[in-house]
């Protein structure tokens, strides 16, 4: 065997850090951080963020996607992200899996969204075997036709990023804070989001997912588990994070802008 | 300056990417199945492409790389009177569920942004090389364009590319 075969049986290094309950902001400016200043692979989960958070892609416009006056009303977070993506409704109930990649690491999938997000379906094709007719559908994780994980990621010259928020549980009335969005995958076929979604807890416990996960990754990485502690190592200490907590004033000027759009569909002043 | 289309030869249409879009009148011949490459301009490996015109330079993404990004939904693009570096980003696309990078082949001041581009972001799929250009910048240092590869040089790069995954 040469040097260079000899090289590629060894598997990429990739840092391992799991957390519980951490806000999912923090996570975001974490996983920044990490994808813009680090050049390690890194796998982050965190199994449940603190409390109900809304979570925008980078293009999201709340006036479009939210229903804002109970979003208010509420006092729901909202915080835009930096990767691309639709709009989910996060909560304890939710678990985050997080591949931050060097592209050199995986050297078979070309670092465009759809390659990186078939990587995904296959990882996770191993995970869920034996357990739900899983599909990677579109660009969604689904039992059958009812999606349970959601995927977002963003690429830069020699890095990328797949995150996915999985719906371990939720409650039925946050999904009452979120719009139907106008963009929509074809499988969805106009169902409201409690027709369309279902719940992973109906599937299996969070420890034999998270087991399964780590046990799967582990054959593509050689995983090595670290401490958030240990980050700054490997990571830039200050960074200038784009995800961000919208702020009332900005929520309440897409509300004006929402009420506006209404009366000029409607011809009616009530939203 | 005249532009020819290079259709990219000897490809595995296959695995390039389908469907040239540019948006060119007559001569041009579209190839169904190829990534389109033109003629006078030059290109980085990370596929953006850049026009030098006397003292201004207008710089977008290739076809090929619009081809593999997928349907652009959305741009972030810098203020004008910014600099971009070499290799360094100066804005973003998202198309699918991504945000991608998108690099500045040289370096210079922006003088102009494409604002069609808020409103209509698919401009950069169908029609890359013109009116889905991203920005116009006045160089610092024309002598980068030399670093850049030409036509032929860029199509054998992607075939490459692509033979590669």
């Amino acid at each position: 065997m040469t040097v260079t075969q000899a090289r590629n049986v060894v598997p990429p290094l990739m840092n391992i850090l799991k957390f519980k309950g951490l806000p999912i902001l923090q996570q975001l400016h974490l996983e920044e951080r990490l994808f813009r200043s680090s050049s390690d692979n890194w796998c982050i989960i965190n199994d449940g963020t603190n409390a109900p958070t809304i979570v925008m892609g980078v293009s999201g416009k709340p006036s479009e996607l939210l229903e804002l006056k109970p979003v208010l009303q509420d006092k729901v977070p909202v915080v835009g992200r930096f990767t691309g993506g639709g709009t989910v409704i996060v909560d304890p109930g939710t678990i985050f899996v997080t591949f931050i990649c060097n592209k050199d690491a995986v050297p078979n999938v070309e670092p465009y969204p759809r390659p990186i997000m078939s990587w995904s379906g296959l990882i996770y094709e191993d995970v869920f075997r034996g357990i739900g007719d899983f599909h990677l559908r579109e660009n969604d994780y689904v039992f059958g036709n009812r999606k349970f994980g959601g995927n977002a990621q963003s690429i830069s010259k020699k890095r990328w990023i797949h995150h996915t928020s999985f719906l371990w549980d939720y409650d039925i009335r946050n999904m009452a804070y979120l719009k139907v969005p106008r963009r929509a995958p074809e499988y969805r076929s106009a169902r409201s989001h409690v027709e369309f979604v279902c719940h992973m807890k109906d599937y299996l416990s969070i420890p034999d997912f998270i087991g399964r996960t780590v046990k799967v990754v582990g054959t593509h990485f050689s995983l090595r588990p670290m401490q958030f502690e240990e980050v700054n190592i490997h990571a830039k200490t200050s960074f200038d994070h784009s995800s961000r907590l919208l702020t009332d004033t900005e929520l309440e000027a897409a509300l004006v802008s929402q009420k506006s759009l209404y009366r000029e569909d409607t011809g009616s002043s009530q939203v | 300056m005249a532009l020819r289309m290079w259709a990219s030869s000897t490809v595995n249409a296959l695995r390039i990417s389908c469907c040239a879009k540019a948006s060119f009148a007559p001569p041009f011949v579209l190839t169904r199945c190829f990534s389109s490459v033109l003629d006078g301009l030059k290109y980085d490996a990370s596929h953006e492409w850049v026009k030098h015109e006397g003292p201004v330079a207008t710089i977008g993404i290739t076809d090929h790389a619009q081809d593999h990004l997928g349907e652009v939904v959305f741009v972030e693009l810098p203020e004008p009177g910014g600099s971009v570096a070499k290799g360094g980003g100066f804005g973003a696309v998202e198309s699918v569920k991504a945000t991608s990078d998108v690099n500045s082949p040289i370096s210079g001041k922006v003088i102009e942004v494409n604002s069609k581009l808020t409103e209509s972001p698919g401009l950069i799929n169908s029609s890359p090389y013109g009116d889905g250009w991203m920005i116009k910048v006045k160089p610092s240092n024309p002598s980068e364009l030399d670093s850049l590869m030409g036509p032929k040089e860029y199509t054998k790069f992607c075939e490459e590319e692509d033979a590669a995954h």
